[in-house]
């Protein structure tokens, strides 16, 4: 039983079906939020590493950063319905980083600063779809939204977009993450609305 | 310990919207009609559930901004692109309903009993529930002696300025306000963000066991708190309610 | 829910800056049937004591996670889907 307050409504915007998937408004903001306090990890001190494979793979910030990046822009969808279209980024595709490492493993644990963790098939992350982004819209990606490195990977919910990532445990088995542990979906696509374990 | 999944409890009651106060150009104050309303706390919270005709449904906390004995009113800033604070501060009328959960909290509720002196170091909206206990304690003719600090950006967002200089006119209570983006002319009081220096003004000294309330933004509260604590208050002393975002 | 809904309103946390337990307060009502935020936590890893009001709580749009103001350690996580509430307390020595 709920009292309907006569003239609320959500935030109305112009919705772009072919753009926005099913069940999302289009938003300006950027909204921070965080699980956490915001990690403050020294570049001298940052690795990003891939592990699980035959042999574990590590880049340090410099070693990072001369690999070839590349800019993009995505439109990122977040399972709390905002979508944030034409969003533009600076990274290392995953493809680059990925085939640095021998291993046949179907499956990601990614993890970051602060203990966050989410998961992902391999499959997703590869061919063009996913990127350690260390820029965002002309700039330096800032430690609120996740600097110096977050994952990227827009054709998924935003939660798998991991902030603070430090890197990926390969794996045989999927292992639910931090959210995905509490109820979220393993995969997470927005387009089939696979907001919630067993959508 | 172990986690449980619960299925949620039915604690929400009717409210209908009574009378509608403008306090700034972005502040209303809502007083609020409760089915069943057992009375609340002076620093209490409700939280406020709208839902939409296709069901959408929206929650937010707030503030109790009257005192005990008085209906419960929530103070509500309108910010922009708030979906919950612009309805609350433009569109909802006298009459119209939704759903109240409280009243909540136990930590931040102050009364005569707890004695003081008190300090009342409000950041922005955080001066919505110290509201909440100054009313409570000219109500109950408490003679606790009372000091408040309000930091606001510019005295055109000071909420309750009427009241509040009220009590600073019969002397009842010392109020100090600290206005950090600008001042009228003439201004005589802070044009500065808080900091120990103005603490050390405004609190009452440590050696009389003062009991202080701090409320607003995260980084305000925090850095007050942590001023107080080290001008000699007790951490027990020194209660704290942070607020989302945005300073004054 | 909404980004940035942040002022005279508890529940939103900007740049991984925490809210309190108070922020909470009906959530807890909600899954313990009672008033919590004077009730005394004991963390997990570091042992600190504090009352609830004073843990430091993150409002993400996914769920509510509370940490240990002193070391970080996630001690609760709350999260809502399908009108269920998960609660995750294994972070806690003891609530009570």
């Amino acid at each position: 039983m709920s009292t309907v307050s006569r003239g609320f409504h959500r935030r109305r915007a112009e919705v772009d079906a072919s753009r926005v998937p099913p069940g999302q408004y289009v938003t300006r903001d950027f909204p921070v939020l965080s699980a956490g306090p915001t990690p403050r990890t020294a570049l001298a001190n940052w690795t990003f590493s891939i592990t699980g494979g035959r042999e574990p793979k590590s880049w340090t910030w410099p070693e990072f950063r001369a690999l070839p990046a590349e800019s993009l822009t995505a439109d990122i969808h977040c399972v709390t319905r905002w979508s944030k279209l034409d969003t533009t980024w600076e990274g290392v595709s995953l493809d680059v980083l990925l085939a640095a490492v021998d291993s046949d493993a179907p499956y990601v644990l990614a993890f970051c600063d602060g203990g966050y963790t989410t998961n992902l098939p391999v499959a997703d992350l590869t061919g063009g779809r996913a990127w350690v982004a260390f820029g965002y819209g002309g700039a330096a990606l800032g430690p609120e939204h996740g600097g110096p490195a977050r994952l990227l990977v827009p054709h998924l919910y935003f939660w798998k977009s991991a902030k603070w990532v430090r890197g990926l445990r390969l794996r045989d088995t999927d292992e639910p993450g931090f959210w995905e542990n509490y109820g979220y979906n393993s995969y997470g696509d927005p387009w089939r609305e696979q907001r919630y374990a067993g959508d | 310990m172990a986690g449980t999944a619960v299925r949620g409890r039915l604690s929400w009651s009717l409210a209908t919207v009574g009378l509608v106060v403008e306090e700034t150009r972005t502040v209303r104050t809502l007083s609020l009609d409760v089915a069943g309303w057992p009375g609340h706390r002076a620093g209490q919270h409700v939280d406020i559930r709208l839902t939409a005709e296709d069901g959408y449904v929206a929650e937010r906390a707030y503030s109790i901004a009257s005192a005990p004995g008085e209906p419960p009113a929530i103070t509500v800033q309108r910010l922009s692109d708030g979906e919950v604070s612009g309805y609350l501060t433009q569109e909802a009328r006298p009459g119209d309903q939704c759903q109240v959960r409280g009243p909540i909290g136990g930590y931040f509720v102050w009364e005569p009993a707890f004695g003081g002196p008190l300090l009342l170091l409000a950041g922005g909206s955080g001066i919505v529930p110290l509201r909440s206990i100054l009313r409570h304690r000219g109500f109950t003719g408490s003679s606790v002696p009372a000091r408040l600090l309000y930091s606001a950006r510019q005295l055109a967002d000071v909420i309750y300025r009427d009241e509040l200089d009220g009590h600073s006119a019969s002397g009842d209570v010392r109020v100090s306000y600290a206005l950090t983006r600008s001042q009228p002319p003439g201004w005589t009081g802070y044009a500065r963000r808080v900091d120990d220096e103005m603490l050390a003004e405004v609190a009452w000294p440590a050696a009389d066991k003062p009991l202080a309330y701090v409320c607003g933004p995260t980084s305000f509260v925090e850095t007050v708190a942590a001023g107080l604590v080290r001008l000699g208050y007790p951490p027990v002393r020194v209660r704290t309610e942070r607020f989302g975002a945005t300073g004054a | 829910m909404e980004p940035l809904d942040g002022r005279a309103v508890k529940g939103s946390a900007v740049e991984g800056s925490a809210l309190d337990g108070n922020a909470i307060g009906g959530l807890l009502i909600e899954v313990f049937g009672a008033e919590m935020t004077t009730a005394s936590s004991v963390c997990g890893s570091c042992g600190a004591t504090r009352q609830v009001a004073e843990l430091a709580v993150y409002r993400h749009q996914l769920g509510s996670v509370v940490r240990c103001r002193g070391c970080d350690s996630v001690l609760m996580v709350f999260v809502q889907i399908r009108g269920i509430t998960c609660v995750d307390l294994q972070g806690l020595a003891s609530l009570g």
